[in-house]
């Protein structure tokens, strides 16, 4: 077995936070809390390496005369000015709040927006490659809920709302609760195979 | 000890026993074989495409939170990770690996780092990047990997939402194909239609075994049909009780 000391680890730390989950000793149950609030920690110590791989990955395209390394050099000194700045005066002074406020909120709100017109795109688009009954339904029924969801200004066509709330409450439910029994089996699956040592995600 | 912990960790212990048995009787004693996905399919022909002709693959692996419910489909596309990698080795271009979650990060260079040293290579960290840590710069970030890397084909597997939607359209503008799989549900809406190649429900937890991870990857398989069938018996079991108003 490749790796075994750590393979040994994790089964024996997956071993105790499974059964602190369903057994209620004292003890096991305290040892479970300890042992995910390390994972957390590391987690957030992964956080601080993966910042610097970013900051790494950029500053090697900007100093290796990439031509688009310009926008590699507004990423460096935008993080750099970020991380000294709320790094001094703490996420909640207004100077902090201001940055995410005008700059990140706009930016993602905008990427959202983005996503409208890139969803009824992408949508035309899926017509025209895999025209089948199941495209076609999703498409129906996208249709019917957003004329049902939107304002049609007045006009008011007798039963279309009752039939959407029909559409959520019904199948779409029942679809998304088929999905997600079939994810959490998928899931649990996944965690016994580490808990098996027969996947290893951790040993390289 | 409550009545839902002994039936929970009941199933758990069933599904252990399950995927041991499977294990140890081996898919050809089962003479069950699994039903054809064709992404899967085009996915094997695109990781053998990357060797011949030199094309990059892009795998992305989602912002999922490690230390929750998110890791697992995180630890399939590891998974996959590994077997690309190992098909991709000796390819003039090694696959290069995107993810919005740190611990995701390094475990993917670690991954690929392991392969490359195996067969006689440097590991190049700038293969394993952290686009962002929310999902929209994320998706940002790795919109920027796939017109700068020339990537051929993407392969997002991991928790994505709707943010998927501008990492597929990305690979459209370059001319690179997509092959999505999340477990999120509304992520896996947008996939249908934004995707060229969507795994849909557990499809993705599937790809373990269809590329060949091993035995305990296809008796996991095997297992999720038969406690699915379980489910959908205790389900309309349950169903037709209510209806004649025993429970």
């Amino acid at each position: 077995m490749r790796a075994p000391l750590s393979a040994s680890i994790a089964i024996a730390t997956g071993l105790v936070v499974l059964i602190g989950y369903f057994v209620p000793l004292g003890f096991l149950n305290s040892l479970r809390v300890f042992l995910i609030e390390w994972g957390v920690v590391l987690a957030g110590v992964a956080v601080l390496i993966g910042i610097a791989n970013l900051y790494y990955v950029h500053w090697r395209k900007m100093t290796a005369g990439d031509p688009k390394s310009v926008f590699s050099a507004v990423l460096v000194v935008s993080l750099t000015a970020t991380l000294l700045l709320v790094g001094s005066l703490g996420p909640a002074h207004p100077s902090s709040l201001w940055l995410f406020n005008y700059v990140q909120v706009p930016i993602e709100s905008s990427l959202v927006a983005l996503l409208a017109v890139i969803l009824v795109y992408a949508g035309a688009r899926m017509l025209g490659r895999r025209l089948d009954l199941s495209s076609a339904a999703f498409i129906i029924t996208l249709v019917i809920v957003l004329l049902a969801t939107g304002p049609l200004f007045g006009l008011e066509v007798p039963g279309l709302a009752e039939f959407r709330s029909w559409i959520a409450q019904v199948p779409a439910t029942a679809g998304a609760r088929g999905i997600l029994i079939g994810i959490a089996l998928g899931v649990i699956a996944t965690g016994l195979r580490i808990l098996m040592g027969a996947d290893r995600p951790y040993s390289g | 000890m409550t009545v839902s912990g002994i039936l929970g960790l009941a199933f758990v212990l069933v599904f252990f026993g399950l995927i041991l048995t499977f294990t140890f009787v081996g898919q050809k004693r089962l003479k069950v074989g699994f039903r054809e996905i064709p992404a899967i399919s085009r996915l094997q022909r695109a990781i053998g495409l990357s060797v011949e002709a030199g094309t990059r693959l892009h795998l992305s692996i989602g912002s999922g939170n490690i230390v929750g419910f998110q890791s697992a489909i995180a630890f399939v596309a590891l998974r996959v990770l590994e077997q690309v990698s190992r098909a991709a080795s000796v390819s003039d271009r090694p696959p290069v690996t995107t993810s919005g979650e740190g611990a995701l990060a390094v475990l993917a260079a670690d991954t690929q780092r392991g392969w490359m040293r195996a067969t006689g290579l440097e590991f190049d960290p700038a293969m394993s990047r952290l686009t962002g840590l929310t999902p929209f710069p994320y998706a940002a970030g790795v919109m920027t990997v796939v017109h700068d890397e020339e990537v051929a084909t993407n392969i997002l597997i991991g928790s994505f939402g709707s943010e998927l939607a501008l990492i597929t359209e990305a690979g459209e503008r370059e001319g690179a194909g997509s092959l999505a799989g999340s477990d999120n549900v509304p992520g896996q809406a947008v996939l249908f239609v934004a995707a060229q190649d969507p795994l849909l429900g557990e499809e993705a937890f599937a790809t373990g075994a269809y590329l060949g991870a091993g035995a305990a990857h296809t008796a996991s398989l095997h297992s999720q049909d038969v406690l699915r069938w379980v489910v959908i018996a205790v389900i309309v079991a349950g169903a037709i009780l209510k209806f004649v108003g025993v429970l």
